[in-house]
């Protein structure tokens, strides 16, 4: 099946179906595999055993970020190209990358306490995540509001492109200001700080957390897709019975 | 003394993702259902798409459920 098959919402209901209990049972297998090698990690020189938040936190923040990334290259499938299952794909990310935000502040949180003395500082790295988890919640927020499908995938894409500044800002954060966040470890110029009895767990836990994410994505979009089906056979019963 | 020290941060840490991650998964596989039962409930009352098949897989297995 060539890619440009999956534009057609029933043949993605077909892959969609073949492809979830595979994509499961991998994210499955990687999940056990690396919750293993977390547990086993040496306890880092400085933040002791609370490295092993950082297992979690670190992947979350990274897919809260990927889940507005996928939404903003499917705002511009909507806008430029209107294509159906691109506002799919939006709406669908949407849930998904806010649950990944909310726990990576939440870990972050609960890391914060024990290393800096405090849950919460308003840093520009804390500050621009909770601003990327507001906008996650408005842009639900708007899908919900506005009735019809298309007329909420045209808004919700102005502002999902609108939101996608966030991004570089939450990236950049580190370097542009002075913060009590550390600054980047795992991708930087000159390779990362981070040991590779640590580093490696952390890299088989972010594969873990991306397939979740791809996983939970198709299920949410098959979901999506039927859910227009019920709308559109509704609105056919209504004009049938009028 | 210090993983004791923390360990109910650690705990709390993956609870929460535990709690999170449950959530979602729990959230998706309920949409799917109540989807695919709103479905088969129109069909089942002859509201079907013209390009749908006469009687899709959910308006049969429900059919099965009822006799």
């Amino acid at each position: 099946m060539a890619i440009a098959d999956l534009a057609n919402p029933t043949r993605f209901l077909k892959f969609a179906n073949r492809t979830i209990p595979w994509l499961s049972g991998l994210t499955v297998l990687v999940f056990a595999y690396g919750i293993d090698q977390a547990m086993l990690a040496p306890d880092d020189y400085q933040q002791g055993a609370t490295v092993k938040i950082m297992f979690l936190h670190v992947p979350s923040a990274w897919l809260g970020m990927l889940g507005w990334g996928v939404m903003s290259v499917a705002a511009l499938g909507t806008l430029v190209w209107r294509h159906p299952l691109a506002d799919v794909a939006a709406k669908a990310a949407a849930p998904i990358g806010a649950a990944f935000t909310l726990l990576c502040l939440v870990t972050g949180s609960l890391w914060g306490r024990p290393e800096w003395g405090t849950y919460w500082v308003w840093d520009a790295r804390l500050t621009s995540e909770l601003v990327l988890l507001l906008l996650y919640l408005g842009v639900i927020a708007l899908w919900r509001t506005v009735e019809d499908p298309s007329r909420a995938a045209r808004a919700a894409a102005i502002l999902t492109l609108v939101g996608a500044v966030d991004l570089p800002i939450i990236k950049f954060s580190v370097d542009w200001w002075n913060t009590l966040h550390q600054g980047s470890s795992v991708f930087r110029v000159g390779g990362s700080t981070i040991d590779s009895s640590i580093l490696v767990p952390l890299f088989i836990m972010a594969v873990a957390f991306t397939l979740l994410f791809f996983t939970l994505h198709l299920a949410a979009m098959r979901n999506e897709i039927l859910r227009r089906r019920v709308r559109t056979l509704r609105l056919m019963q209504a004009s049938a019975v009028s | 003394m210090n993983a004791v020290n923390h360990m109910g941060f650690i705990v709390a840490s993956y609870a929460a993702a535990v709690a999170i991650v449950g959530v979602l998964i729990a959230w998706v596989i309920l949409d799917y259902r109540t989807q695919r039962l709103r479905l088969a409930d129109l069909e089942m009352r002859g509201v079907t798409r013209r390009s749908a098949p006469a009687r899709s897989e959910p308006a049969k297995e429900q059919a099965k459920e009822k006799t």
